[in-house]
């Protein structure tokens, strides 16, 4: 071996991050997995019923429309999200003082807290008083949030649209300037149309964005919560519940800690599984 | 294939961009000023000069990705001043190597063929034929993104061999991001291509290796001006300026600040206190000079100064101060004796054959001697006197020195 002298001071570098990391994510995620596994009847009067939480969650038919519920909602936003998002960025202009001007007003719905964004739609989308229902109602649509499922659904999406499309737009945009003159100007050389252009130099450098917006915007759509609680409630009926909003209904509205805990860990891991499966996808793509 | 014209072209960015009124209220900078140049049908051409020197600029109105303030770019007589790179028709070879990554190697060759919309036999055709000559056959089905850089680079290059017709490849510092080791191979590539093909080629460089190597004529560029056209010797033995005397060569050219003075009938270069004889080819120019000044700079490549033990009587007293050993040559770096200058002592670089056992040592006094033929006087920096070229020497000679190119 060549001679290398043991040091072991670098643990005492690592120590408070490692501390930190327990107390934010190890330790809260392990009384999680405590709860699962058992039955809280009250404060002090717990009995441990092994996997028989998970059994009864994955069984839940609620449950079950919920998760489709939730997988249509997250793939019409990547859907809708990331081609207007990459549309928008190529669209932005390049130089001068509309660039900042672009910027500023693309990033004003990433800056509003997420409640009122809910709260923004919310008044928006309402037929008396809200710009767009009141609009809409003027012009002979028969649409209500409240009462009408497609149209609650089709709010809660739209206002993610607005909501979130501009993240792709700024990642895309940011991806796009990175790309070094050079290869606009052989293509020009080259005698490339403006569609060879897209689909052979900005496609391809942009493809590492474009994977950052995807896991990004599906972890986020995957785990809304705070808009349509505000906007919608879950309603009507059960039409925009999505996966967060059931769990904090059982952990929260119904006290079932146990269940709760048990789904907690099942979302988890399916989050985990399908970004790991997408990126892993996605890398292999790349190296042809 | 064509040749090209330059016409009192300049460039000014500031002007391009439309600066504001504000702006243009002082002179606007041009990076470029008003020149004239000619590049013959099929040459080899470098442009050489620092970071700045406005060569990218003049290389990117040559391609049409700029157009030049004032002036007309001519191909074959033809002004295309107006039209596009695409209308132009040349092929650039960028600072690093610009592929299509998600492209094979045939379609990265093929992408500008079918862009001009040509038949698929035709380009098949076309494709293998550049593969051959570029050695990119076994490549040809593989992803762009893995080949090295140097690979990636032949095949930048193939992407204009590949169209029959075009006008001039140009190539910006093309070497830069390639390893020392590659380099070598792929310059020697790049003449083989030229032999084979005769295209213009125009090399844009900071390196002087690789532009001497590379180019039967350079041009020598600073400041957005051309100081001199010509080929590597002349560059090497008649610098215009002063500023080409030092940017080429290593070390570069000494200047010594030096008075004329006439004795026995004869001119006589007088530096630091010293009377140091003039070569008949050097006197002869100085006949001929019209400018009257008798302050000049007198210029002397390291490669020309000769050193002698310090007890000789003929020669200047040199106090050596430096020497840099760099195995196969010896730089030896001294104070030059006499009478005291303005703006400190007059430095000598003398470069010296390596390997015998050196001449001089750090402290030591010797007596240094300049070849008079090879001795150029500048007035402001411009060239006033210079022994005219030797003559060229004979065919096996060329070729010798040919060979001796091809070895690393």
């Amino acid at each position: 071996m060549i001679d290398k002298t043991p040091n072991n001071k670098a643990w005492l570098f690592v120590l408070p991050m490692a501390m930190l990391v327990a107390f934010s994510a190890i330790v809260p995620l392990m009384t999680v997995v405590n709860y699962s596994v058992q039955d809280i009847l009250g404060p002090n009067v717990r009995v441990y019923v092994g996997f028989e939480w998970f059994r009864k969650v994955l069984r839940d038919p609620e449950l079950h429309a919920a998760f489709l519920r939730q997988l249509l909602f997250s793939f019409s936003v990547l859907l809708i999200e990331l081609p207007l998002g990459l549309g928008v960025s190529l669209l932005m202009p390049r130089r001068g003082w509309a660039v900042s001007a672009t910027l500023v007003v693309l990033a004003l719905p990433l800056l509003i807290p997420w409640n009122v964004v809910g709260t923004i739609w919310q008044i928006f989308g309402r037929t008396d008083i809200g710009m767009g229902g009141a609009a809409l109602t003027g012009l002979g649509v028969d649409y209500n949030y409240t009462l009408d499922r497609v149209d609650a659904w089709l709010t809660v999406l739209v206002m993610d649209v607005w909501h979130w499309t501009p993240l792709v737009a700024l990642l895309c945009y940011s991806g796009l300037r990175a790309i070094p003159p050079a290869y606009y100007q052989a293509a020009a050389i080259d005698g490339a149309s403006a569609w060879s252009v897209f689909r052979y130099i900005q496609l391809p450098k942009l493809k590492n964005v474009l994977v950052i917006a995807v896991l990004l915007r599906f972890m986020d759509s995957f785990m809304i919560y705070t808009e349509p609680f505000v906007v919608t409630g879950g309603g009507p009926g059960n039409s925009t519940t999505f996966l967060s909003q059931f769990l904090t209904r059982l952990a929260v509205g119904q006290f079932d800690l146990g269940p709760a805990a048990a789904f907690s860990l099942i979302y988890f891991v399916f989050i985990l599984f399908f970004c790991y499966v997408f990126y892993t996808v996605v890398n292999r793509i790349g190296q042809g | 294939m064509a040749e090209l014209v330059l016409q009192g072209v300049s460039h000014s960015y500031e002007l391009a961009r439309g600066a504001s009124a504000v702006a243009r209220k002082k002179p606007p900078a041009f990076a470029l000023r008003e020149l004239d140049l000619r590049w013959r049908d099929g040459g080899a051409y470098a442009l050489l000069g620092p970071s700045g020197c406005g060569k990218s600029t003049l290389l990117g109105i040559l391609s049409g990705l700029l157009r030049p303030t004032s002036g007309q770019v001519l191909f074959d007589g033809k002004d295309v001043t107006e039209l596009s790179s695409r209308e132009r028709n040349v092929a650039q070879v960028f600072q690093f190597p610009v592929v299509y990554d998600t492209m094979t190697v045939r379609d990265n060759l093929a992408f500008p063929l079918r862009n001009r919309g040509l038949s698929s036999q035709h380009i098949a055709q076309r494709v293998r034929d550049v593969a051959d000559a570029l050695e990119l056959g076994p490549a040809l089905d593989k992803r762009a993104t893995r080949l090295t850089a140097d690979e990636k680079q032949i095949l930048a290059l193939g992407r204009g061999l590949v169209r029959e017709d075009v006008a001039a490849i140009l190539f910006d510092e093309p070497l830069t991001v390639i390893d020392p080791h590659r380099k070598w191979m792929l310059r020697r590539k790049l003449k083989e291509i030229h032999r084979q093909f005769r295209h213009t080629l125009i090399y844009v460089t900071h390196d002087q290796t690789e532009a001497l190597t590379f180019a039967d004529e350079v041009v020598v560029m600073s400041t957005g001006a051309v100081l001199q056209r010509g080929t590597p010797e002349e560059l090497f033995l008649r610098p215009a300026h002063t500023y080409v005397g030092t940017f080429i060569g290593s070390p570069g050219m000494n200047l010594l600040p030096c008075q004329l003075v006439t004795r026995d009938a004869q001119v006589w270069a007088k530096v630091g206190g010293h009377e140091l004889g003039l070569g008949d080819g050097v006197r002869a120019a100085l006949a001929q000079r019209a400018g009257e000044s008798p302050r000049l700079e007198l210029g002397i490549r390291p490669e020309h100064v000769t050193l002698e033990p310090g007890d000789g009587a003929a020669g200047v007293p040199l106090e050596v101060t430096a020497i840099e050993d760099h195995g196969r040559f010896r730089i030896v770096v001294g104070k030059l004796g006499g009478e005291a200058v303005e703006g400190g002592p007059l430095v000598v670089k003398a470069r010296l054959p390596g390997g015998e056992p050196a001449a001089a040592a750090v402290g030591q006094t010797v007596r240094v001697r300049f070849a008079a033929d090879r001795v150029c006087l500048y007035e402001q920096g411009h060239l006033v006197a210079a022994a005219p070229l030797p003559a060229p020497p004979p065919p096996s000679l060329a070729a010798a020195s040919d060979a001796a190119e091809a070895s690393p």
